[in-house]
């Protein structure tokens, strides 16, 4: 096959499925129950000093 | 301090330089390599008359190792200030090339010339070097350590005004690969990429070194500014050159796949450069300026990772109705209108991190300039996906429209944020009390943005008429109008636009001036804004 052709089958077939999960289990991961204080925490770095 | 290695190398660079100059294949080579031989020659003489001779053993200042690395930021602070004035001068120039052709001084002022020396001194060194110190700044706070590598951070800085010399003067003489926003040629291009490596390891090494557990999110963003443009930059500029010391090289790639892989890498510089790096800024700026953590810290995170996976799909939409295929120009309409919703999401929670403070737009200018920046923000990010629409493109592409878009983007979001950032920055860098003027702010203020509104809005106009002027058809089937009369259409709205760009570079004076006198440490006695004068009682 060609090099075009298979970069291409893979892009839109497991290159996609593998980008989209990634990013649902991104979302997922960020909201998921109990990381509000952790974030909470994480917000007050920038005002922690000076 | 005595810096022996740099100074040899400086010196050999400058040797290295009159060889390309004397072995040069073409006279513009030989030219921009005369340019190099001086910088480096007069850089040369600065570090050895900077050699201190004291005796070995004898004391030295060495600064403390536990010190944050701040020097190289009040060095970046300034040179954005100078950059930013420059920039937006050759701005006000270009404009007034555009309405009066008779200001094209031939050879080395033509709009031709002027025009990327303007965009690249805007866009690289003015946002390239507010992105650089910042990031340098806000690394080291919130990860709690010095900036990693030592001298490495001071060879980032002058090894990028180098870089911006050098792309300045190509351009001036006519040494150009024709990529807008990748103009400078091959040479330029691998000395960038050496710069930009050297900024990673600084950046990466300070974030591998932090005592705070947690990477706080605007290094997420500047740490993707920085890893995108590295991956951007190389890809776009793979080319081989004609001749070892000649200024030409060819594209590795060509037609419709070379204007693919430049507008991949145009927008993404839009995206990343000037979008996620800035985003940085904000993440950072507006949480220390109104004394609040950031409204929503897991929407941050959300922004970060939907902007950097849907920004980077949106290039094709520049190039609509070419000759890439219309399922790619498809897909980066599709992608253009999706980054509306992280845009705004943002947007938002920039606005919302005042939430509890909006008192303080009207009593702190610095920080009715950063939420200006952000509404900005906002506009363009709305405005942008709307004009990658397919039916709005056919009107709106190649017209001043999208000059205005980028301006609204480029001068209100970028420059406002940057403009925010420096006031914060300045009296902290230089351990003074307050800026010099607060009112000069305020006037700074309002002179950007009547300035940017009355750039865009003009451009609106000028970009529609000259769109439906293009497509105008008698009933014969003719175009009503020649090139030449869209063109002579054009003028009061160009001496308007001129007009806008000069209150942009007042305004940036006024910044250039207040900067001075903060650093030079004195302070003028005014009203504070928002708060009754001494001796006035309230009303019983």
């Amino acid at each position: 096959m060609e090099t075009y052709t298979a970069l291409r089958q893979f892009a839109d077939s497991w290159g996609l499925l593998a980008m989209t999960l990634f990013f649902a289990g991104v979302i997922l991961f960020t909201l998921r129950p109990g990381s509000k204080s952790h974030a909470d925490d994480a917000a007050q770095i920038p005002l922690k000093e000076d | 301090m005595n810096y022996p290695l740099e100074t040899a190398a400086l010196v050999i660079g400058t040797f290295l330089a009159l060889l390309g100059a004397a072995y040069a294949h073409d006279s513009l080579f030989a030219a921009h390599m005369w340019v190099l031989f001086l910088t480096l020659g007069i850089s040369s003489i600065v570090m050895l008359r900077r050699v201190s001779f004291a005796p070995v053993g004898a004391p030295r200042a060495v600064p403390a190792k536990s010190e944050y690395f701040d020097e190289v930021i009040k060095y970046g602070t300034i040179a954005t200030v100078f950059w930013g004035v420059v920039g937006f001068l050759v701005g006000v120039v270009v404009a007034m090339q555009l309405a009066f052709p008779d200001l094209n001084i031939e050879p080395w002022l033509n709009f031709g010339r002027t025009r990327p020396l303007h965009t690249s001194a805007v866009i690289f060194a003015f946002g390239g070097n507010a992105l650089i110190a910042t990031s340098f700044y806000v690394v080291q706070r919130t990860c709690r350590a010095r900036l990693f590598g030592g001298n490495l951070g001071w060879f980032v800085f002058w090894g990028y005004q180098l870089f911006i010399v050098m792309a300045a003067t190509g351009y001036l003489l006519g040494i150009t690969q024709g990529k807008e926003y990748a103009e400078p040629e091959w040479y330029v291009d691998i000395w960038l990429t050496i710069v930009w490596v050297a900024y990673l390891v600084v950046f990466l090494g300070t974030i591998f070194m932090r005592k705070e557990p947690h990477i706080y999110v605007a290094n997420w963003f500047y740490l993707a500014f920085i890893v995108t443009i590295a991956m951007l930059h190389i890809v776009n500029n793979l080319a081989i050159p004609v001749s070892f010391l000649g200024i030409k090289s060819y594209s590795a790639f060509s037609g419709v796949q070379d204007a693919l892989t430049q507008w991949w890498y145009g927008h993404n510089a839009v995206g990343f450069f000037l979008t996620a790096g800035f985003l940085g800024m904000m993440y950072y700026f507006i949480p220390k300026q109104v004394n609040r953590p950031v409204y929503s810290y897991r929407l941050s995170i959300i922004h970060f990772w939907a902007l950097i996976f849907m920004y980077i799909w949106a290039g094709p939409h520049h190039l609509h109705y070419t000759a890439l295929p219309d399922w790619a120009q498809t897909l980066g309409m599709v992608f253009s209108i999706m980054l509306w919703m992280p845009s705004w999401g943002g947007m938002i929670n920039g606005l919302m991190t005042l939430s509890g403070a909006w008192d303080r737009i009207r009593t702190d200018p610095i920080v009715r300039m950063m939420v200006m920046a952000v509404a900005f923000y906002g506009m363009a990010t709305f405005e942008g996906p709307m004009m990658s629409v397919k039916a709005v493109n056919s009107l709106s592409h190649y017209t001043d429209w999208t000059i205005g878009h980028v301006h609204s983007g480029a001068l209100g979001w970028n420059g406002m944020i940057t403009f925010g950032a420096i006031y914060f920055l300045v009296p902290k860098l230089w351990n003074r009390k307050r800026l010099y003027s607060l009112q000069l702010v305020n006037w700074h203020f309002w002179l950007a943005t009547l300035g940017i509104v009355l750039y865009a809005a003009v451009m609106w106009v000028a970009g529609i008429q000259q769109g439906l002027m293009w497509r105008e058809y008698d009933d014969q089937g003719f175009l009503v109008y020649s090139f030449a009369e869209t063109v002579a259409a054009m003028f009061p709205y160009y001496l308007m636009r001129a007009l806008g760009g000069l209150m942009f570079l007042a305004g940036a004076l006024l910044m250039a001036f207040n900067v001075t006198m903060t650093i030079l440490g004195h302070e003028r006695q005014e009203r504070t804004p928002g708060v009754a004068p001494a001796g006035l009682q309230p009303a019983e």
